[in-house]
């Protein structure tokens, strides 16, 4: 059983970082995330583990730096609130397009623009569908709780590994600012050099003798190569929808209604469906864990049973599309939420799915 | 005689490094990169590191510079090489890391990398081919064209009353802390490409001291971008560039000597 600490969400991620035995942190402050920085700069990492710390000069310059640490096959990850990470996005494409692991965390506050410091749910379509050029996709995962925050940086650098591709944690402000009791694994040692090594074939450390040369690199002059680099991009995105999907299911079994929400909105429907429950209504929550690849099998045969979905976010709309794309129109899906920082109720959620499905 | 008597150990003069891969090089005849690139090859086999060295490419006519060097390479998006360096220097400090960057990279998308990394006092080894022009998209205006000069961009030469001045970024980068080195060569002549190389011989040497970024800005030509013939352009950069662009040690350290 791991240590039992009250920590804020940003500072589970530190935490976890350095325990997940991360070599890497480079970062650039930006509210409300700043205390993933300012924790990993107070505990000292780079004193116990020998994880590097650096805060950059920009959002453009610590991405870059997550570049040149993961081509040399380290662990390692950033971490900005919505505006830093748009500014991040073309570090992503390259991370994508060069087959390199990392972690990117985002705290999402409410935009566009420099929009409010108060949290949002509104860069779903960024983490999902691109964000950055070309074709390529992360692997996003969406914390709840202050746990999950500590939880999937650790699954996070190993899905990055698995699949050798960026993943994104998409929390948001509420979750990086709240303190929760938080159960930590147990640390990891980072890797030595020559497990680096042997884990990492592709990494550029400096060619020996025995081996070719290792080149990391996005670019693809021949059209035709480009072509064959992307399928084999998407044949990593088909397995990650064979073989990492994560959801919850709570209280679906005899729903008739669904809310479907990740991140905070989870949480606020989980109240919603409570307060439905008492008044007889069978109202079920279906979280999705990971954005990308959405688990839109399971929606789908869920789908079957439900009269109607309530997709329940802190944007105007955006994970409605791939619940939509899942249930294929078998079912009625509105949208409900609250947006630019402002946090809907459980109480406005529940009048929501009423006035929704139910006649007011 | 046939030619095989003449092709033998004992007659070679000259030969390609052995860290030259075997791909042509893609550059335009009578340009400076491949010099560049070989005498940089050169102080790698010579000092015995070409398995310890990283290096990172640029965007622009460099870009597929890892096509030709066999060492382990990374390529840098536009203007961030200092910027990916600092991570592979910070995570494998034993290793040598270099940038090799053009004056776009270096000195207009990449200036914030280049000018944070310079005064973080990174411990790897800039080298900056300074040829006042955008190569590789097709001749334009770059932040280190000369006054009048033509370029796809300023077809009447640059007019600093609208386009503004050249940046004298090596000057600028010589005053920071943490630059330890920084000196201003070119590869035109013979005699140049000797200092070039001692040049770059020294940046990998001081690297080894980590006491910040050992810089060698190479002036050189660019005969398709200027629409000259690579006599011509050679001749005009020696009448040009380099007085608005002087060669020579620009902060050399006091004390250390190599």
């Amino acid at each position: 059983m791991g240590e039992l600490k009250l920590m804020k969400g940003n500072e589970a991620v530190a935490e976890a970082a350095i325990r997940a035995g991360a070599d890497g942190y480079f970062g650039y402050p930006i509210t409300p995330q700043s205390e993933i920085m300012e924790y990993l700069m107070t505990e000292k990492p780079y004193e116990t583990t020998g994880m590097v710390v650096l805060q950059a000069e920009s959002e453009v310059a610590a991405i870059n730096m997550v570049y040149g640490g993961a081509s040399c096959g380290r662990m390692v990850m950033t971490s900005s609130s919505s505006p830093g990470i748009s500014l991040k996005m073309e570090g992503i494409s390259y991370l994508a397009g060069s087959e390199l692991p990392a972690v990117i965390v985002n705290v999402v506050r409410g935009g566009p623009g420099l929009g409010t410091i108060q949290p949002s749910q509104s860069d779903y379509f960024q983490a999902t569908k691109g964000g950055g050029h070309g074709d390529y996709r992360m692997y996003v995962l969406a914390p709840a709780s202050v746990q999950e925050m500590s939880d999937f940086v650790k699954i996070g650098f190993e899905m990055a590994f698995k699949y050798r591709n960026p993943v994104m944690i998409l929390s948001d402000g509420a979750i990086g600012q709240m303190m929760e009791k938080v159960v930590l694994f147990d640390p990891i040692p980072r890797r030595t050099p020559e497990e680096i090594e042997k884990q990492c074939p592709w990494a550029t450390v400096g060619k020996p003798e025995s081996r070719k040369r290792n080149i990391i690199t996005s670019l693809l002059l021949d059209s035709h190569e480009q072509e064959q680099h992307v399928f084999k991009l998407r044949d990593k995105y088909e397995r990650m929808q064979k073989e990492d999907v994560k959801f919850e299911k709570i209280q679906c079994d005899d729903a008739e209604y669904l809310f479907v929400a990740y991140g905070s909105s989870a949480r606020i429907c989980q109240k919603a469906v409570d307060i439905a429950r008492a008044q007889g209504i069978k109202v079920g929550l279906f979280r999705p864990i990971t954005l990308f690849p959405f688990p839109s099998v399971e929606l789908k045969k869920l789908s079957s049973q439900i009269k109607g979905i309530l997709s329940v976010e802190m944007s105007l709309g955006q994970m409605i599309e791939d619940i939509k794309l899942a249930v294929e129109c078998r079912v009625p899906v509105n949208h409900f939420g609250r947006t630019g920082g402002v946090i809907h109720s459980p109480g406005e959620v529940f009048e929501a799915l009423k006035s929704t499905y139910l006649g007011g | 005689m046939d030619i095989k008597d003449i092709i033998k150990p004992e007659n070679i003069v000259y030969q390609k490094t052995k860290l030259f891969t075997e791909k042509p090089l893609s550059y335009c005849p009578g340009c400076g990169h491949g010099t560049a690139h070989r005498m940089l090859l050169e102080v790698l086999e010579e000092m015995n590191i070409q398995d310890k060295t990283v290096g990172i490419a640029p965007v622009g006519c460099s870009v597929l510079a890892y096509e030709f060097l066999d060492i382990d390479m990374q390529q840098a998006a536009h203007g961030r090489a200092p910027a990916v360096a600092t991570a592979v220097k910070r995570l494998m400090p034993d290793k040598f890391v270099f940038t090799y960057q053009g004056d776009g990279d270096l000195a207009a998308i990449g200036t914030a990398e280049t000018i944070h990394a310079c005064n973080r006092g990174e411990n790897f080894t800039m080298i900056f081919i300074n040829n006042g022009i955008y190569g590789m998209t097709g001749g334009q205006m770059a932040p280190t064209t000369l006054p009048g000069m033509r370029a796809s961009t300023c077809p009447f030469g640059r007019d600093t009353e609208i386009m503004g001045n050249p940046l004298k970024i090596t000057e600028l980068l010589a005053q920071l802390p943490g630059v330890y080195y920084v000196t201003r060569q070119a590869v035109h002549t013979p005699n140049a490409v000797r200092k070039t190389k001692k040049a770059l011989r020294n940046a990998f040497e001081y690297q080894k001291l980590k006491k910040g970024i050992s810089f060698v800005e190479i002036v050189s030509n660019c005969n398709s971008g200027w629409k000259m013939t690579p006599n011509q352009s050679n001749k005009w950069m020696e009448d040009n560039m380099f007085p608005f662009y002087p060669l020579g040690d620009i902060k050399v350290p006091q004390l250390e000597k190599v």
